[in-house]
């Protein structure tokens, strides 16, 4: 009997995501070592590899990336099915949801800063209503809203900052050598 | 940290401003603290006045053993006096949160 193999040929694409990903990963893992205030009030430093990959790469690829470091993000830090997974799977997908639409307002006047905070506030509602339904059945929860409210446009202004920076350091070591973009 | 500000495309900053105003509209809206917006005024299980807790005025509301008046001020109502024997809504003084109430049930009235 011959033994079959077989063989995954990763693309180029596929290892830009990986690599992303694992970027985004270490984001979450480094952030999860920051005392936090409050549950669910973190930077959300992650975020700012999928404001990158989706002004580079597009949607599908800041999707993929994303949800990857959901998913491995919680199996690293022991989070994976508990409710904190939950309200991270989520708040990354009312995020990217709201990326997918808010990537086509106009560019010349909105940038990864109106997208940041835009995700982080869908990120906060989707959150604040698996909460409300799940977690915490009571009215209650809405009342942290102002602390995520506040912490969406700090962290979503920040991290739409840092993005944008990166964006144009990597729009401009790419330009002179002329290469073809691989980060 | 100005040197941040280049990062800022026009809308950038038109959408901190309408975040900014959520957080505000959301803090009023959800920190209120329990005021008060109106008394609810109860005789015989059945609602006699519901009064505006806005300017300070003083209702009257007879019940069998006589009249009960009934203080309102901006924000708060306490009764004032009533004809029953103990008093126990008189002495449970201004009532400031919402929700509180104050009962003189021997009189079948209610606040």
């Amino acid at each position: 009997m011959t033994p079959s193999t077989i063989e995954l040929v990763p693309a180029a694409e596929d290892r830009r995501i990986a690599r992303h990903a694992a970027a985004a990963i270490v984001l979450t893992v480094a952030e999860a070592a920051i005392p936090l205030p409050l549950p669910g009030v973190k930077p959300g430093l992650a975020n700012i590899v999928t404001l990158v990959v989706l002004a580079r790469w597009g949607w599908r690829e800041a999707v993929w990336v994303a949800l990857l470091r959901v998913f491995a993000g919680s199996l690293l830090l022991g989070q994976f099915l508990a409710p904190g997974f939950f309200l991270s799977l989520s708040g990354a997908i009312a995020s990217l949801l709201m990326l997918g639409l808010a990537m086509h307002l106009p560019q010349r006047w909105f940038g990864p800063v109106s997208h940041s905070i835009l995700a982080a506030f869908a990120h906060i509602g989707a959150q604040l209503v698996v909460a409300r339904l799940w977690l915490v059945p009571h009215d209650g929860v809405f009342y942290l809203m102002p602390v995520f409210a506040a912490a969406a446009v700090v962290f979503g202004l920040g991290n739409g900052l840092v993005a944008a920076r990166l964006l144009h350091e990597l729009g401009r070591a790419r330009a002179p050598a002329g290469k073809s973009p691989e980060r | 940290m100005a040197g941040w500000r280049r990062w800022l495309r026009p809308g950038d900053s038109v959408m901190v401003v309408l975040g900014a105003a959520v957080c505000v509209w959301s803090a009023l809206a959800m920190w209120r603290g329990g005021a008060p917006e109106s008394a609810l005024i109860r005789a015989g299980g059945t609602l006699v006045a519901e009064v505006a807790l806005t300017r300070a005025q003083v209702i009257e509301v007879a019940g069998p053993l006589g009249t009960t008046r009934i203080e309102i001020a901006p924000g708060r109502a306490r009764v004032a006096s009533d004809p029953g024997p103990r008093q126990y809504c008189v002495r449970q003084g201004w009532l400031e949160r919402a929700g509180a109430v104050a009962i003189c049930d021997y009189d079948s009235l209610n606040y």
